[in-house]
């Protein structure tokens, strides 16, 4: 595996806003076919990552290789153009455009030429239905707009258009937070579907449960730093969780939640037993 | 099941069974302009209803009701693609006034051929719509701003130019440099004549006491207006500018991250409110013959309601050019109707307001629907 070059690497990456250090010293590799999970609590310097990689900021020390070559990105743009394609939270989509209008823009594609050249609809909308369909996403007219979409199915589109438009390295952030349990399946399947297809995947989030299933390597941020690489088969999903919060933290909130069941069972004990219990019943 | 199973040929894909049909009705309902066209027909019943027998819908009358529409509906036009890109223009008006002054003081003081003075309007009007553009893309102020400032320097510069050179703030006497003019044949005069001339002759339109036609041709004006409003359709539905249009005004940081030219995009809109300001006033002063520093007063406001009546959305993102011509020539049917009902044209303002609330309030209710439409 370590014989192949990385995809995407971070050698030695730091970032400082002024006296602020978001990142201190990470090196992360992906290679393609593979999904790296970073991990964190908030304020652990996910995002921070993320956008260093896909162009938005600098980085202050170190340097990011793409296959292995040096790769220093000016904006977003350049990035894209190399083949990193970000799907931020917000998507970057237009609810009241249409899902065509939506996957294609910036980069529709055309018939014609001179004054007359034009959109080629019929194409966009039959690609546009093919990739959501490849997805196992049913659209039943790619002119709808995109705000009639569930949440799920627009993070989908969103990741269709990066992976349609040659993507080598896929950034998902917080894919998954803001959906329900089936819908956070479909864009997992998804995920698992793109590493399939030979691409880089880092998937950013902070639930574990979403992350164990697809991921083949889990980097914990925590505070800036990282806490170190971890192979699947080396941890095992408790073990993530602990890590990731801090296993002390769970701890007490075990306690705690302990104390709450305890007091509830002793309130419902009193009830039924006719006797308004005490004020401090629990204590 | 899966269409996607044969790329090659699916071009003639079988109608997937789990399309619903979606019923013609729901279809339109889901057009930005579909409020504008029930107003229109709203508007022409009532008016045909209220001013039958008034000369409203004789052929003279309907070229006027047109005339008013048209001149409104050109700088509607650019208004409207302005506000789909999700910015204002309130210099548009005062752009008309400065243009005229920038006709006719160099032809009529001058001596300039009337083509030289209007390509100086259009070049001046370009750079307005520049600096306008760059100022809000470079600022980051709202557009609101930006032109308002704007609606005052270029007004206020129509007059000073226009008093330090010739003392004055109106300059006539321009009919006599339209003949011969080839630029200024433009925006002069009407078109169709043979085939009026021809159906006066059927006896299909009333003919004057010489034996003219009332109504010698269409005004150019209105062929203008048909041809920017088919344009900027063209462009909105079919070119991949305007699909960036669209995408600039429902999110311009979403449209820069997907690689679009918002910046560009904005400029380019501000330049063409600007010369569409330009046309207006060619045509206006070849019209009557003359400039004035005041003309164009309120025409930012009217191109504005034009637009929203239209369907159009003040937040950016959603609304067509058919809408706003719609929304034009709603406004022309009222101004001329309240005209030929003899109904005292103080009301108009006050119809023109109602006319906006219900179309503002009608729009959020379409958007509504046309986002639940799954």
């Amino acid at each position: 595996m370590s014989e192949r070059t990385p995809m995407i690497e971070m050698c030695n990456v730091s970032k400082h806003f002024g006296s602020v250090i978001a990142l201190s010293d990470i090196s992360v590799q992906v290679h393609s076919g593979e999904v790296m999970c970073l991990l964190g609590d908030n304020g652990a310097g996910k995002s921070t990552l993320i956008k260093t990689l896909s162009g938005v900021h600098r980085p202050t020390h170190g340097e990011i290789r793409l296959n292995g070559e040096p790769a220093r990105f000016k904006s977003p743009a350049y990035a894209l153009d190399a083949g990193i394609a970000t799907v931020f939270q917000d998507l970057a989509m237009i609810p009241l455009m249409s899902i065509t209008r939506n996957f294609f823009m910036g980069r529709e594609p055309t018939v014609g030429w001179g004054p007359l050249k034009r959109i080629d609809w019929k194409l966009a909308d039959r690609i546009a239905k093919q990739e959501m369909g490849k997805i196992g996403i049913d659209v039943r007219d790619p002119s709808q707009p995109v705000g009639t979409l569930s949440g799920g199915e627009r993070q989908c589109v969103a990741i269709a258009r990066a992976v349609y438009f040659g993507a080598k390295v896929l950034i998902l952030d917080e894919p998954t937070s803001a959906l329900g349990v089936k819908q956070a399946s479909v864009v997992l399947r998804y995920i698992a579907k793109a590493r399939a297809d030979g691409l880089a995947v880092i998937f950013i989030t902070h639930n574990v449960h979403h992350a164990y299933p697809v991921a083949d390597a889990f980097t914990l941020l925590k505070r800036g730093g990282s806490l170190g690489t971890f192979r699947k088969e080396d941890i095992t999903r408790e073990e993530v969780l602990n890590m990731m919060a801090g296993g002390a933290e769970l701890e007490s909130l075990d306690a705690e939640l302990a104390e709450f069941q305890r007091s509830d069972t002793e309130r419902a004990d009193a009830d039924t037993s006719g006797v308004r219990p005490p004020l401090a019943a629990g204590q | 099941m899966k269409s996607n199973a044969s790329p090659q040929t699916d071009a003639v894909a079988p109608q997937d069974e789990r399309i619903q049909k979606v019923s013609f009705w729901k279809r339109a309902l889901s057009r930005p302009e579909l409020g504008a066209l029930a107003g229109t027909v709203l508007v022409l019943a009532f008016f045909i209803v209220a001013a039958s027998g008034t000369g409203m819908f004789t052929p003279a009358g309907i070229v006027n009701f047109l005339e008013v529409a048209a001149q409104l509906g050109i700088i509607a036009t650019a208004a409207a693609l302005l506000m789909i890109g999700g910015e204002f223009d309130l210099s548009i008006g005062s752009m008309i006034g400065l243009a005229g002054i920038l006709i006719a003081i160099p032809a009529v003081e001058y001596g300039w051929p009337l083509w030289a003075a209007i390509i100086l309007a259009f070049s001046c009007a370009a750079l307005v719509g520049w600096i306008n553009g760059n100022l809000v893309n470079k600022t980051g102020l709202p557009s609101f701003i930006v032109t308002l400032g704007f609606l005052f320097i270029l007004r206020g510069l129509a007059i000073g130019i226009s008093r330090l050179l010739t003392g004055r703030t109106q300059i006539g006497g321009i009919h006599d440099h339209i003949p011969g003019d080839w630029f200024a044949a433009l925006f002069s005069g009407e078109v169709a004549t043979g085939l009026f001339a021809w159906m006066a002759s059927q006896g299909w339109i009333a003919t004057n006491f010489a034996g003219n036609p009332v109504v010698t041709g269409i005004p150019v004006s209105i062929v203008w207006w048909l041809a920017l409003t088919a344009l900027a359709t063209w462009v909105l539905l079919c070119t991949p500018y305007g699909n960036w249009i669209f995408a600039s005004g429902g999110d311009a940081n979403a449209a820069r991250n997907s690689g679009v030219p918002v910046h560009r995009v904005k400029i380019s809109l501000f330049m063409f409110t600007a010369l569409s300001a330009t046309i207006f006033a060619c045509l206006q002063v070849m019209d009557t013959g003359s400039a004035d520093t005041i003309r164009g007063l309120l025409k930012e406001l009217e191109a504005i309601i034009a637009v929203v009546i239209g369907g159009a959305l003040l937040t950016g993102g959603y609304g067509s050019a058919i809408g706003a011509a719609l929304g034009a020539l709603i406004f022309g049917l009222v101004q001329m109707g309240i005209f030929y009902t003899g109904v005292n044209t103080d009301w108009f303002q006050v119809f023109l307001g109602v006319m906006l609330l219900v179309a503002v309030l009608f729009n959020n209710f379409m958007r509504k629907k046309a986002m639940e439409a799954k």
